[in-house]
């Protein structure tokens, strides 16, 4: 499973932009991962700030 | 608000109300935005081209935090070399107030006719067999369904609207810069210069410095997607303000995604049209994407006209936007492509060597291919898989 440190993302969207799966949703300040991520990691690669991770 | 409309744009950037507001001279259109503040939080390092800007709008003096000559390229030895405006792929001229601009865009809009709906989001289109027939909508905790006979796509990097129409827009982590900027004072800039820094300091992107008053400005870099590992970009720019700006203090933290990847395939569906970065119209060379999402905006705009003219939203009238934006700026991203995937493969002494080879220059003979030809009959081992672009 992905995890959001809500204390680091600055809510760009570049993951949601990388995501295969489209799993990601942004709206406004808040993140959330659906249930079709294959927890490939594209998206905790590409975060400028390391908001994500997987646990 | 109207029960259903001639346009629907999705995403108030510049591609978007810069559409809406082309369209509205003539159509019922809609503009939406699933932020509560248009233009915030800015992602973006506010530099564009003077010349570039002005052929799309009058610029006004409120949008514009600052004026610059020219840019300076500095290797990873710290060698520079100053160009002119032009030459510095567009990106400067000008250092905007992105926040008073998108909105002032957004104003342009409304005042053209377009209605405007903020904190607005679009969660999936109306469609009929192959055909988009409108925008399924989150607003204010109120799910509706909005019928159009035009959608446009301009819902930036992270766009969606592309891929529940079937469009592929997944961007691959080699095609992305993964950005990270402070808005810092206490720094000594050269007010009247932007400033790039190429090398191992940004693996695969560029530092930049772009001054926006007198001793603070836009201090940021972009890092390839796949070359961040481990070090994140934030650390990276920690890293960079430490070496070239040690005496600076951050006001704002802006991260963002910026495409560097091939334009998507396929900009229009039945209904539907895909604008600036949502279109992956940014710049590969150096990620600028305004002045493009300005002129798709507008061709986009143009075509829906014209498709509510002849009453016809087929793939055959919106095909008119993919050919025009094509034999636009087309050419360009791709041979800019070609060449971002050359130089991000370059080591900082093949940097050095090629920042080397131009020093002496001056400014008056210098376009962006006549650079590019100098630079390659100077390092014509290094730049070999480049000489036939140009
Ligand atoms: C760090 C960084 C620095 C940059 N520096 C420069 C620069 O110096 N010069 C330059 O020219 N370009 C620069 N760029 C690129 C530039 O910012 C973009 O190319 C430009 O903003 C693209 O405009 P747009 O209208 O396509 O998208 P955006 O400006 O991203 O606008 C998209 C809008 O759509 C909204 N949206 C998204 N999804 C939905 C939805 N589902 N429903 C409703 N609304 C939605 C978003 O909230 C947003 O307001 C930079 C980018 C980054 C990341
Ligand atoms: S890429 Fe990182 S900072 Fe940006 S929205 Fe995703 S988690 Fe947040
Ligand atoms: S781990 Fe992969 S599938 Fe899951 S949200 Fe991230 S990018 Fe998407």
């Amino acid at each position: 499973m992905i995890r959001v440190n809500i204390d680091k993302c600055g809510h760009c969207g570049a993951c949601v932009s990388v995501c295969p799966t489209n799993s990601i949703t942004l709206v406004e300040s808040c993140l959330s991962i659906g249930d079709t991520c294959t927890t490939c990691e594209t998206c905790v690669a590409v975060c400028p700030v390391g908001a994500l991770m997987v646990s | 608000m109207k029960d259903s409309y001639d346009v629907i744009v999705v995403g108030a950037g510049p591609a978007g109300s810069f559409a809406a507001a082309t369209a509205a001279a003539e159509c019922d259109a809609l503009l939406i935005e699933k932020r509560q503040e248009i233009g915030d939080p800015v992602r973006c390092a506010e530099g564009i081209s003077k010349l570039g800007l002005s052929k799309f709008l009058q610029p006004q003096t409120k949008w514009i935090a600052n004026e610059v000559a020219g840019a300076r390229i500095f290797a990873p030895d710290g060698t520079k070399i100053e160009v002119s405006g032009e030459l510095a792929g567009g990106e400067v001229g000008y250092v905007l107030e992105r926040k008073i601009f998108d909105r002032d865009l957004a104003k342009n809009a409304a005042r053209a006719g377009a209605d405007l709906l903020v904190r607005a989001r679009a969660t999936g289109l109306i469609t009929d067999h192959d055909t988009i027939k409108g925008v399924k909508v989150q607003h204010l905790g109120e799910a509706l369904e909005i019928p159009a006979s035009v959608v446009i796509a301009a819902d930036g990097v992270e766009s969606q609207v592309g891929r529940w129409a079937g469009i592929n827009t997944t961007l691959k982590p080699k095609d992305i810069e993964s950005c990270a900027q402070y808005y810092m004072t206490n720094v000594d800039l050269l007010e009247d210069s932007c400033d790039f820094y190429l090398g191992s300091e940004a693996p695969g992107g560029y530092g930049w410095a772009f001054p926006k008053e007198h001793k603070a400005g836009n201090i940021g870099l972009g890092v390839l997607g796949s070359r961040l590992d481990g070090r994140r970009s934030i650390d990276y720019l920690d890293a960079f303000v430490e070496r070239h700006f040690p005496s600076g203090q951050r006001i704002e933290l802006n991260v963002g995604g910026a495409p560097v990847s091939n334009a998507v395939s396929t900009t229009v569906k039945p209904g539907l049209m895909l604008v600036g970065d949502a279109a992956h119209h940014t710049d590969p060379i150096t990620g600028g994407g305004i002045i493009n999402a300005l002129e798709g905006g507008k061709l986009a705009g143009e075509v829906a006209k014209e498709a509510v003219r002849l009453q016809d939203f087929s793939l055959q009238v919106l095909q008119r936007y993919e050919s025009a934006w094509r034999a636009s700026f087309g050419k360009t991203l791709d041979r800019n492509y070609r060449i971002k995937e050359f130089f991000v493969k370059l080591s900082d002494e093949d940097l050095n060597k090629l920042v080397h080879s131009l020093e002496g220059l001056t400014i008056e003979e210098m376009s962006v291919s006549g650079l590019m030809r100098r630079v390659i009959s100077r390092n014509p081992r290094l730049l070999m898989g480049l000489r036939h672009l140009f």
